[in-house]
């Protein structure tokens, strides 16, 4: 028995969401004193480094055309199943989404999304997981032999746990796929939203996309990615991929700035999970400043000048 | 050309969650429930296809009778049938399971990128697997011509293009269009439009929920003078070190 572990890749290295489940899963398979088993597409990618995060084996699964291809689900599922393996974990990124539900109904699993914990016990099968767009967690028991968990990032420490790392390859068949790439535009060099760990975000009081430039040159200076508030999209200030909150999307970086952003519930869904949240707004009765840890009242125009410099100093 | 939708129905994004006093239910007293907001995408946009291709939408919801109200807001926007599996909605996989079993004779399957509720995700890929056909999650545009689907989808860090042939399910996200607004006409329409209410077929095997839990309330916030708005800074590297 095992615990399978697919992991992502961008640009030839490992995604940090990716060495979370990773690390996950080593702590999982130590509880459930079963051996843990790395797996991933295209990977020339490096086994020192999984061997340091606890993988004791790695399946390379070879090239598929595409990770999000029909055929992808399929080949994780019966390189798991090669491994016998009994918990298949993957990070809950949009590809992650996309292939934990395939692999649950093809290796006759139980599925968990949106995961923030480790089970209660290797008997007792129940992990915690977000709802209600981060108003609530859900403790969910997963009742099948197999399970498959696809894990929120930036919810698990890296912690190291050398191994030896063997490699083998996987020969199983794969089926062609149905789905075909036409174009693919990536944003390169920047942060990934959901990955980053710093957010800077912007609300209407902003007053225009023009005034972007300090929220963007915060974010660099401190290795961060930029985010907004749904009328700063809506208007389209802002791609709409940055839109964070209810309707847009869920994060959880270790410090979230918000600047001109008033806090609505719905906004506050898609942040409230984040560990410091620190609120810049002109106006004290903001209810943002009852979600935040530190707060400045002030005007953004004048506020983040200064702590740009300070940034810089 | 036959669409089918998945809807479902949540409360309403200014809700403030809370539960029963042993947490392990909603409480539901004065929450107003509606459809889910991306699945409302992928209603309009599924009008928007159907209408121009001579077709017809239908809606399927998992759900009690007290959710019917939600599903004429559906018919009433435009959709032409809809389906009602009497059942609570116990997870994803049971939900997929139970669509699942009515979804077969459809060109085009959406859902939405996830229920604001459960937060999942996971139907589009499930049901997608049920019936052996493909999955494109997180979709902001959708292209049908002659029995060929070409989309965009979100992806980490980006946007990709991608074709496959129907039947197949996708996922509305954010940006795939505008929700549509019923009018006079098509709420009256709603009315007699059909909605056939079917049994469940199978058991809630997969999972289920032993507990709810609210976040860990904030201590209270400290605040900074804007004149020594620097002081921040020093705060985050030196004693939080988050930067
Ligand atoms: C169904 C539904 C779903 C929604 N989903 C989302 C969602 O996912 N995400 C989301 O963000 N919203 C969502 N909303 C919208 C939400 O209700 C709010 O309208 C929105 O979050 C407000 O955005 P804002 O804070 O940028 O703008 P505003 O509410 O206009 O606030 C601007 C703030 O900037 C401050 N300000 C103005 N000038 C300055 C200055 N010079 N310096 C400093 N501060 C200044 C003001 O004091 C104010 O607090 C949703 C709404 C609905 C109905
Ligand atoms: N009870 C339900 N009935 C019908 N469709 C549903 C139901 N729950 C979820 N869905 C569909 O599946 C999508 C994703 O839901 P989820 O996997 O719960 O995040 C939703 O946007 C709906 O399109």
């Amino acid at each position: 028995m095992s615990v399978a572990v697919f992991l992502e890749l961008e640009n030839n290295e490992y995604k940090k969401s990716s060495i979370e489940a990773l690390v996950y899963g080593s702590q999982l398979a130590q509880m459930m004193g079963i051996e843990l088993v790395a797996m991933a597409f295209q990977a020339s990618g490096n086994t020192d480094e999984l061997g340091k995060y606890g993988a004791q084996s790695f399946i390379a699964l070879g090239d598929t055309n595409h990770i999000n291809a029909d055929s992808a689900p399929t080949i994780i599922s019966a390189a798991s199943a090669s491994v016998n393996a009994t918990v298949i974990i993957l990070s809950n990124s949009y590809t992650g989404k996309n292939l934990s539900p395939q692999i649950a109904v093809s290796s006759n699993a139980s599925l968990a999304t949106n995961v923030v914990s480790l089970p209660a016990s290797a008997n007792d099968f129940t992990v915690k997981r977000g709802v209600y767009s981060g108003k609530a967690f859900a403790y969910v028991t997963l009742n099948k032999s197999t399970k498959v968990l696809a894990l929120t990032p930036n919810s698990f420490d890296i912690k190291e746990n050398p191994q030896t790392c063997n490699i083998s390859a996987y020969n199983g068949e794969s089926a062609n796929s149905k789905i075909n790439v036409v174009s693919t535009d990536k944003v390169t060099g920047k942060v990934a939203l959901t990955e980053a760990e710093v957010v800077v975000s912007g609300g209407r009081g902003l007053k225009g996309p023009e005034n972007w430039g300090m929220v963007e040159e915060m974010a660099d200076l401190m290795n961060g990615a930029t985010a907004c508030s749904k009328p700063v999209s809506d208007m389209e200030w802002r791609p709409h991929s940055e839109h964070v909150g209810q309707t847009g999307i869920t994060i959880k970086p270790n410090l979230y700035i918000a600047i001109g952003i008033s806090g609505a519930i719905q906004h506050l869904a898609g942040v409230s999970s984040s560990k410091i949240i620190v609120v810049i707004n002109k106006d004290p009765e903001a209810p943002f400043f009852k979600a935040a840890d530190y707060g400045i009242v002030g005007d953004a125009f004048e506020v983040v000048p200064k702590l740009i410099s300070a940034l810089k100093a | 050309m036959k669409v089918l939708v998945c809807m479902s129905v949540v409360p309403d994004t200014t809700t403030k969650i809370q539960f029963n006093s042993d947490k392990t239910e909603l409480q539901k007293d004065g929450v107003q429930f509606i459809i889910n907001p991306y699945d409302e995408l992928a209603i309009t946009k599924g009008l928007e296809i159907a209408e121009a291709n001579n077709g017809t939408v239908t809606v399927i919801h998992v759900g009690p009778a007290e959710n019917d109200p939600s599903i004429r807001k559906a018919l009433s926007m435009g959709v032409n049938e809809a389906i009602r599996v009497n059942s609570i909605a116990y997870d994803a996989q049971f939900v997929a399971h139970e669509i699942a079993q009515h979804a077969t004779e459809y060109d085009l399957i959406l859902t939405g990128r996830e229920s604001i509720d459960f937060n999942g995700g996971a139907v589009c890929g499930l049901l997608a697997a049920e019936l052996g056909i493909p999955s494109v999650n997180v979709v902001t545009e959708i292209q049908y011509a002659d029995g060929n689907c070409t989309m965009t989808r979100d992806i980490d860090g980006g946007r990709e293009t991608v074709s496959c042939p129907t039947p197949c399910v996708a996922s509305a996200q954010k940006d795939l269009c505008e929700p549509r607004i019923p009018n006079m006409r098509g709420i009256m329409a709603a009315r007699t439009k059909p909605l056939n209410v079917v049994a469940a077929s199978g058991a809630a095997e997969y999972s289920n929920i032993s507990s709810f839990e609210s976040p860990a309330p904030k201590s209270g916030v400290k605040m900074i003078d804007a004149d020594n708005a620097e002081e921040l800074i020093n705060i985050l590297k030196n004693d939080l070190k988050v930067i």
